[in-house]
């Protein structure tokens, strides 16, 4: 099977993994808020260094974790790049046409690249640390006050992870049809996008029909199992609040606090 | 077309963790004409292989450039070169048509009703044919060729041609499947797992096919198998295929005296050789070529032999 | 007790079309391991479906364990009788292996200790306790099919119904699942119905039955059946190797018995020679 690494839980048992997922999320949330307001570097550094102790914790090796940034390694120089050319610097470096290069734009497009690396990394370690059936249940979880206005919190939670589960699955049976048209002749690289487009019609249509059989036997599967959707149901991995998630809580809450402080205290623009 | 293999190595996600090797080393000759059985578990590398043969996967580029021998060391050996051609096509040039090889060699994967697209069974068993045309091909000769292909597999051409290709049996899916690859007339045909999923019946009828379009059609069949009796059956030489490598490639008949072998690589062997080695710890010889009908003579003749009576079956 | 028991049950899937199962009386003792034969499209899956209460009968009855199966005895008649399905990738709900063994437990709302233990024994009784916190997508197929068998096996079914279960196995794979299966059966007492077209499987069995559109046509030992072989081509069967090789042996006139096994085959032949 390839690997994909889409939302792909990387199974080793750690501090990190075990955290309660709701705290993890709520973690996130809170990091990026704090490499949002963080306005120098100093503020960047103790974010990074806050990863680095994670990444560490959750026993995930640095490779899987550059692997999360290489995909976003475009996007990342296209904004650095944008950044140095456009920034309005008062030290420049080299100037052509209406490009300047400045000491303040190599700086600031740096911070940003920075800044979108740690996004990257924070989010991808909350799905390598978490399997998509706690993360489902964390988004229940924090979710459950919508149930008060009728919304199926349980059944969305329910979508959504096996949309997690059949998306391999399905990259997969893509990749397959797709060798095998191909063995037919079919051509999916030339032409213009029409034609492209065109040239998936025979990978769509056995791609969806085998969807709905997944579906319809996946729904049988359930059905057999005793499942009714109603709210009768209990859980095995209930989400239980410990020690351990109060002393991540307390690290998050000490990280914004610091980031806040610096952006008082330390003034120095980056 | 002959396909010769020498020192084919094949890695999964090269250069990453998750890297594994699906073949290593192989060297493998099929000669026209043959029926062509490859054996192994799943995950021994049989299907990688045979989809280098029609390029669908492909050497890395970095052999393909890699026409001066790489320097090495004083006293080391030059690691062997790589070899992969079908017929005339060269498989390690970076120039091969690759459309032409696709042409000239089927490929009928797993399960390839769940290929069937189109909204009737001729439309989708002229798919390949219209791809592989360097002009558009008319009306008629599409339906000419339709039939044909059609007839070859036990199909009736005006019956079929107008449903969809879902609304058919299993069987009849499958049979268009193969209607759509062969359509083209490649020479060779290879097909994975052809009689996977189907019942006893189906799974007779399809290598009947199979033999009808060696005899009418294809020059060369392949199949991938991990069904033993399949292979005593209707093969004239079989590949084992076992973490990547092949372990022997002989006509089953000699094969399956080494049932010993297969089975310490957690392989089955056919019933006629389950038979044979029974037979043997019992102190009776049976010489066979592990066909079922061979079996049953051999046993009979040797059972005149000692007085049964009888003349044959 | 009859385990799973029709009487005079008829199935369509449209209203005006073909029965697909018409008028089948049908029972399995508790305890018993019964094996299901018959070609694509003779009933055997619909059978699977209808008995679990996937289906409802258009005419007859069907009871489950003495309860007869009606809309309120519904979710009884699912504990009591699990069903594994063909395709290995469409069964399982979760990634982790336990948490799709407890999505059965969950639904019928036990409580936590004992979804835990339930997993435990489940994982154990298929034999894949090592493999509790694996992804699932990584596993063979044999090993999914028996993480399926242990998702049902959560719900401590009396009776688990294989509806073509090892089809898309390759032969290391059904090994597994029959050998699972035979000592689920042997061991826990779990009543079986193993619905195949491999007629090497029907061996293991107490009794078969092969189904011809959607009737029942033939039932005993599978060494009797197996032996009426002409009967078995009208149905679209073709006789495992075996069977082909003892009848060709008798046809010419050796005292063969029907047996169904290469060593005591092997034996008589060697007593003859």
């Amino acid at each position: 099977m390839k690997d994909v690494s889409f939302g792909q839980y990387y199974p080793v048992s750690s501090y990190v993994h075990r955290l309660d997922p709701r705290l993890k999320l709520l973690f996130l949330i809170a990091y990026i808020v704090a490499i949002f307001l963080a306005s120098n570097f100093y503020g960047l550094a103790a974010c990074a260094g806050v990863l680095v102790v994670i990444v560490i914790a959750a026993r995930i090796p640095f490779g899987k974790v550059l692997r999360a940034v290489r995909g976003v390694v475009f996007l990342v120089i296209f904004t650095a790049a944008l950044n140095i050319l456009f920034y309005n610097g008062e030290t420049v470096y080299a100037s052509w046409w209406v490009f300047d290069i400045t000491k303040e734009g190599l700086i600031f497009s740096a911070f940003l690249a920075l800044r979108l690396v740690l996004l990257v990394v924070c989010s991808s370690l909350l799905t390598y640390t978490t399997t998509p059936v706690s993360l489902t249940d964390g988004v229940e979880s924090l979710l459950t006050p919508l149930k008060w206005i009728k919304i199926p919190v349980h059944a969305l939670a329910l979508v959504m992870s096996i949309a997690l589960r059949f998306i391999p699955i399905l990259m997969d049976e893509t990749e397959r049809i797709k060798n095998a048209q191909k063995a037919r002749g079919a051509d999916f690289e030339s032409g213009n996008l029409l034609k492209r487009i065109k040239a998936m019609v025979p990978v769509l249509v056995p791609l969806l029909l085998s969807a709905f059989r997944r579906a319809d036997e996946l729904g049988d599967a359930m059905d057999a199992r005793c499942y009714t959707g109603s709210g009768k149901r209990t859980k095995y991995k209930k989400l239980r609040f410990t020690w351990r998630d109060l002393i991540a809580f307390l690290v998050g809450a000490a990280l914004i606090a610091g980031v806040v402080l610096m952006k008082i205290y330390l003034p120095a623009p980056y | 077309m002959r396909i010769v293999a020498e020192h084919l190595s094949y890695v999964y996600n090269a250069k990453s963790p998750f890297a594994t090797a699906a073949l290593r080393d192989v060297s493998l000759t099929i000669e026209e004409g043959e029926f062509f059985g490859i054996i192994g578990h799943t995950g021994s590398g049989k299907s990688t292989f045979v989809q280098h043969l029609n390029g669908l996967l492909r050497l890395p580029s970095s052999l393909k450039r890699r026409k001066k021998r790489p320097k090495c060391k004083k006293g080391e050996l030059p690691p062997p070169e790589t070899v992969l051609r079908v017929g005339e096509f060269d498989l390690t040039e970076k120039k091969t048509d690759f459309r032409a090889l696709r042409k000239s060699v089927g490929m009928v994967f797993q399960y390839p009703e769940y290929q069937l697209f189109a909204e009737t069974v001729r439309d989708d068993v002229a798919f390949g044919l219209k791809n592989f045309s360097a002009e558009k091909p008319s009306e008629e000769q599409i339906d000419g060729a339709v039939k044909a292909a059609l007839e070859v597999v036990g199909l009736d051409y005006e019956e079929m041609k107008d449903k969809s290709p879902f609304e058919l049996s299993g069987g009849q899916k499958r049979r268009v499947a193969i209607a759509g690859v062969i359509v083209t007339r490649p020479e060779v045909l290879v097909l994975d797992e052809p009689a996977a999923g189907l019942d006893p019946l189906g799974k007779k009828e399809v290598m009947e096919l199979l033999h009808r379009l060696h005899r009418e059609w294809c020059k060369t069949i392949v199949i991938v198998s991990h069904d033993m009796d399949e292979i005593s059956e209707n093969c004239t030489q079989a590949a084992v295929f076992s973490e990547g490598r092949v372990v022997c490639v002989l006509p089953p008949k000699e094969l399956f005296r080494r049932a010993d072998e297969l089975t310490a690589l957690g392989l089955d062997v056919p019933l006629t050789a389950k038979l044979v080695s029974a037979l043997a710890r019992r102190g009776v010889e049976v010489d066979c070529d592990f066909t079922t009908e061979d079996f049953v003579q051999n046993v009979l003749a040797l059972w005149q032999a000692h007085g049964g009576k009888g003349g044959g079956a | 007790m009859k385990a799973i028991e029709f009487t005079g049950v008829s199935f369509r899937y449209e209203e005006e079309g073909p029965f697909v199962i018409e008028k089948l009386n049908f029972s399995v003792e508790e305890g018993e391991f019964v094996a299901v034969l018959g070609h694509n499209g003779s009933g055997k899956s619909t059978l699977a479906r209808l008995a679990n209460g996937l289906l409802v009968p258009d005419e007859g009855a069907i009871s489950v364990f003495g309860t007869p199966l009606t809309e309120k005895t519904l979710f009884e008649a699912r504990r009591n009788v699990g069903v594994v399905f063909q395709n290995p990738d469409n069964q399982t709900v979760a990634t982790i292996v336990e948490d799709d063994v407890a999505f059965g437990a969950e639904n019928v709302g036990l409580k936590r200790e004992e979804i835990g233990e339930r997993i435990e024994f489940a994982l154990r009784a298929v034999g894949m306790e090592a493999y509790r916190g694996a992804t699932v997508a990584r596993l063979s197929g044999g090993q999914k099919q028996r993480v399926a068998i242990a998702g049902v096996l959560a719900l401590k079914p009396r009776a688990i119904v294989l509806d073509e279960s090892t089809a898309m196995l390759d032969p290391r794979g059904r090994r597994e699942i029959v050998d699972v299966v035979t000592r689920l059966n042997k061991e826990e007492g779990i009543t079986v119905v193993l619905i195949t077209h491999f007629m090497e499987e029907a061996l293991l069995a107490d009794r078969a039955v092969v189904m011809n559109r959607g009737e029942i046509v033939m039932q005993g030992k599978p060494e009797e059946i197996f032996a009426r072989q002409e009967e078995l081509v009208t149905y679209n069967l073709a006789l495992p190797r075996i069977g082909v090789i003892c009848n060709r042996l008798r046809a010419a006139g050796m005292p063969v018995s029907n047996t169904l096994s290469a060593e005591q085959l092997a034996e008589e032949i060697a007593k003859c020679v």
